[in-house]
């Protein structure tokens, strides 16, 4: 299901939540809503699950205007930050919940349940408690239950944010693949660019209740439309007030190679594995780090206190503001 | 909302209406009857009574309601939880039980052999009964909750037991004693049924404020007591209006 | 529960011990030993023939009807003003929420001429009433309205906490996935709040059962028709019948006692319900 939103505008007192946002989203396809807190982008995500209501505005569901329709008509699985099971339920019933409430038949149902602890590998758990299971075991029974009645579209809210860094990989890998296998419209929430950039395949980058940009990663890596985006999406070093750089983008030479290239001095080196980085003082005073490969390194034998030549490449200048 | 239309009413039959209507009959013969049912010898004696007695229990539910939060919390015996069901005894017991209880062991007859039944004391014995659970059950869970880093870290600076209780615990705990304060002083001023049997309701002596009412309406006096009934609720409530203000002022600066 | 902590020496920690039990045993057990004592005093048998007089017994029916009555209306109002409060906010709810509260503030006395002041025959709605021959003062219905109102709160201040913590992240799950208001109330909401709302009408019946005070006052408190339990043992006292009186006091502290064991056997069963 294709999900268009157009215009929306929502206020929580004085606080404007989201100002005229539109964003189209395509059928099948996986999306992040990536910003920083108070950007707005888990109130959008409710306001297309129905959970919120747009002050102005649409929300289109595959070409049906949803925007006044409850949440339990829209047909959206929606997959919560701590998981919110059913305490009380074993997990066998949490997942069943979402068809027993629509008089689902009973065998169907049970059928249909066992297909999804396959799935999301849970089988041999259903007559635990929520409480039984660890965090990620219960993120999975959610999303179990989110599936059951067969959600046109699926969003998650911050989904693993609750989520120790292991397990948040595991199961950042294992979304892609379920989305992969399912081929339902995802939309999902997160503040970690890092994982906006693995998982999905359209980001929308949000500050302040307004879209700043949407495309594929690569497109926002690359070509940021805005300082706000470039500095979110990556390693930035800012020069002069409106001039942005890219840490691998800055090329260090030695000092006699110069010609057109500016003089720095080596503040600091640091081993990063396979990455070095190396902290540099400019002439003009300004500090920026380049990022460099161990062999780099190496080469240029860097050391505290060595004067070298740096060269920008790809520099990026934003109107201010 | 048909649901909330309902609780509405519901609210309104049983006690904003009764509420009201206690407001408009205290003034049935103007503000004159008014101050003249709440200033006769009597009703004055009274109330004098019981915001002295009141006050007195208070205190002493301060410090003992504390103590013994304290000793719940803090220490371990055996039958501690039994001990720890039995505070909510006082919640639980009927009122005039209550008031039996005590002259089973402190009336005439006694077993031990005192008897103070008809006295003044009996009186404050029998608020401290129904109002035991108050500020025990208040500061029970904040010392539960309380941070043992604080008093650790009060220790390590070299600040003695005793030292460490008054100058970090107990300012911790002000919030919850007050709140716990605030309740057993509302409950103290209008309880009647503990107080009835075994102080009796000697007018001057041992008669609280609950009790004169109580003859004023039995005399078909209902304006009067209706306007006594006027002071003893505004004197509650702005108690408790102040001593709420002054616990989550204090909660501020502890949470 | 916490370990103990070292704090003060042994001496310390044992004179507060001391003084602390001290101060329980001479207010709550002796007093309460004293009572069961000197009702058997002289055996079972004149006990056994005051708790089965007819006046005691029709007493004790009396007060099970208006707990009957009153614990379920509160719990229902109870339920519902803790959803209003805490799910459904609205200017004015903190009124709502002292309303609530006034039981809490307000003498017995007070409460019971509350109530006559409006259902009495002197007051508000006295002879309308009166016209439609409805009796509420001096019989049953006022001594129900009595009861309810002095055991308002419980249910409704021990499930808004309950409520407050639990979040709304639930109930919005199952609504995604489908079901209607009710449904979520009924599946998913109910159960979670289930221990303290049973908490709520254990301490209400308590409550209930144990008023005297206002009750006595809206009932007119005649023998054998409109007298509770609790104004029983006050008849009984006033006519110096004092093993009548002791027997009454005991059915109701038993009953007390019943109800505080099973609060004990609720708050553990909800400790680990979490």
């Amino acid at each position: 299901m294709a999900i268009e939103v157009y215009d929306v505008n929502k206020r929580f007192g004085d606080f404007v939540a989201l100002g005229d946002v539109s964003v189209p989203v395509d059928d099948g396809s996986l999306t992040a809503l990536l910003g920083p807190s108070g950007s707005g982008k888990s109130t959008l995500l409710r306001v297309i699950a129905g959970l919120e209501t747009p002050d102005s505005g649409r929300v289109v569901i595959d070409g049906d205007d949803v925007t006044d329709t409850p949440a339990r008509e829209r047909g959206v699985g929606f997959v919560f930050q701590a998981y919110a099971p059913f305490k009380h339920m074993t997990v066998r019933d949490n997942v069943a919940f979402g068809l027993r409430v629509r008089k689902h038949p009973k065998a169907d149902t049970e059928r249909r349940v066992a297909e999804l602890l396959g799935l999301v590998r849970l089988d041999g758990l259903g007559d635990r408690y929520p409480s039984q299971l660890s965090g990620g075991q219960q993120q999975r029974m959610a999303l179990a239950r989110a599936l059951a009645p067969q959600p046109h579209v699926l969003l998650l809210d911050e989904p693993f944010g609750a989520l120790d860094a292991q397990v948040r990989a595991e199961l950042r890998d294992w979304l892609r693949r379920l989305h992969d296998e399912i081929d339902v419209t995802t939309i999902f929430v997160t503040h970690d660019q890092e994982e906006a950039m693995e998982v999905a395949e359209q980001i929308v980058v949000m500050n302040r209740g307004r879209i700043e940009q949407i495309g594929a990663p690569r497109e926002l890596y690359e070509h940021p439309s805005n300082e706000f985006v470039m500095s979110f999406i990556g390693p930035v070093n800012r020069l002069g007030g409106n001039t942005f750089l890219r840490p691998h983008d800055i090329e260090i030479l030695a000092i006699d190679e110069a010609g057109g290239a500016t003089e720095a001095l080596v503040e600091r080196v640091v081993h990063l594995g396979f990455e070095v980085r190396v902290e540099l003082l400019l002439g003009d005073g300004e500090r920026i780090w380049a990022q460099v490969t161990r062999e780099q390194a190496a080469e240029l034998e860097l050391a505290e206190g060595q004067i070298l030549a740096t060269r920008f490449r790809s520099p990026r200048v934003f109107a201010a503001g | 909302m048909l649901g909330r239309g309902a609780l509405a009413l519901y609210l309104s039959v049983l006690v904003l209406l009764p509420l009201a209507a206690l407001a408009a009959h205290s003034l049935d013969g103007g503000l004159s009857a008014f101050w003249q049912s709440v200033t006769t010898p009597e009703g004055i004696a009274a109330l004098e009574f019981t915001l002295v007695v009141s006050v007195i229990v208070v205190i002493v539910n301060v410090v003992f309601g504390t103590l013994i939060a304290w000793v719940l919390v803090r220490d371990d015996f055996p039958g501690r939880g039994v001990v720890n069901s039995l505070i909510d005894l006082p919640f639980a017991l009927p009122t005039i039980v209550v008031s039996v209880v005590l002259l089973a062991l402190y009336g005439k007859g006694s077993p031990v052999g005192i008897d103070i039944a008809l006295t003044r004391s009996a009186v404050g014995v029998a608020l401290l009964f129904v109002t035991l659970p108050f500020v025990v059950r208040s500061v029970q869970p904040v010392l539960i909750e309380l941070d043992r880093s604080m008093e650790e870290a009060a220790a390590s600076l070299g600040a003695s037991p005793a030292t460490i209780v008054r100058r970090v615990v107990l300012p911790s705990l002000a919030p919850a004693i007050i709140s716990g304060a605030a309740l057993s002083f509302a409950r103290a001023l209008g309880e009647f049924g503990s107080v009835l049997l075994f102080a009796g309701a000697l007018p001057f002596k041992t008669e609280v404020s609950s009790i004169y009412v109580y003859n004023q309406i039995e005399n078909d006096n209902l304006s009067g007591a209706a306007a006594v009934s006027v002071v003893l609720l505004a004197i509650a409530l702005l108690v408790l209006a102040a001593l709420n203000v002054l616990s989550r002022n204090r909660s501020r600066h502890v949470l | 529960m916490s370990s103990s902590v070292r704090q003060g020496s042994r001496a310390s920690r044992y004179a507060l011990r001391t003084i602390a039990l001290g101060y329980l045993t001479l207010l709550l057990v002796l007093p309460l030993v004293a009572l069961f004592y000197r009702t058997f005093e002289h055996g079972l048998a004149p006990v056994w023939a005051a708790v089965t007089a007819p006046y005691a017994v029709h007493a004790f029916w009396l007060s099970l009807e208006l707990v009957a009555i009153a614990v379920p209306l509160n719990t229902v109002f109870g339920i519902g003003i803790a959803l209003l409060l805490e799910r459904h906010p609205f200017r004015g709810r903190s009124l709502v929420g002292a309303l609530i509260d006034v039981p809490f503030a307000v003498s017995p006395v007070v409460i019971g001429l509350s109530l006559v002041l409006v259902y009495g025959d002197q007051g508000w709605f006295g002879t309308s009433l009166m016209a439609h021959g409805i009796s509420v003062i001096f019989s049953v219905p006022g001594m129900v309205l009595a009861t309810a109102f002095v055991s308002l709160p419980f249910v409704a201040r021990e499930t808004m906490p309950v409520l407050r913590e639990l979040g709304t992240d639930s109930e919005e799950a199952a609504a995604t996935l489908g079901a209607s208001p009710w449904q979520v109330f009924w599946r998913v909401t109910l159960p979670a709040i289930r221990w303290a709302v049973t908490y709520g009408v254990v301490l209400t019946t308590a409550r209930a059962l144990g008023e005297f005070g206002a009750v006595s006052i809206v009932s007119g408190n005649v023998l054998g028709v409109t007298q509770t339990l609790p104004l029983y043992v006050k008849n009984e006292f006033d006519n110096f019948d004092v093993t009548g009186a002791y027997a009454a006091s005991v059915v109701l502290a038993l009953l007390t006692v019943f109800t505080l064991l099973f609060m004990q056997v609720l708050t553990r069963k909800a400790r680990r319900a979490d």
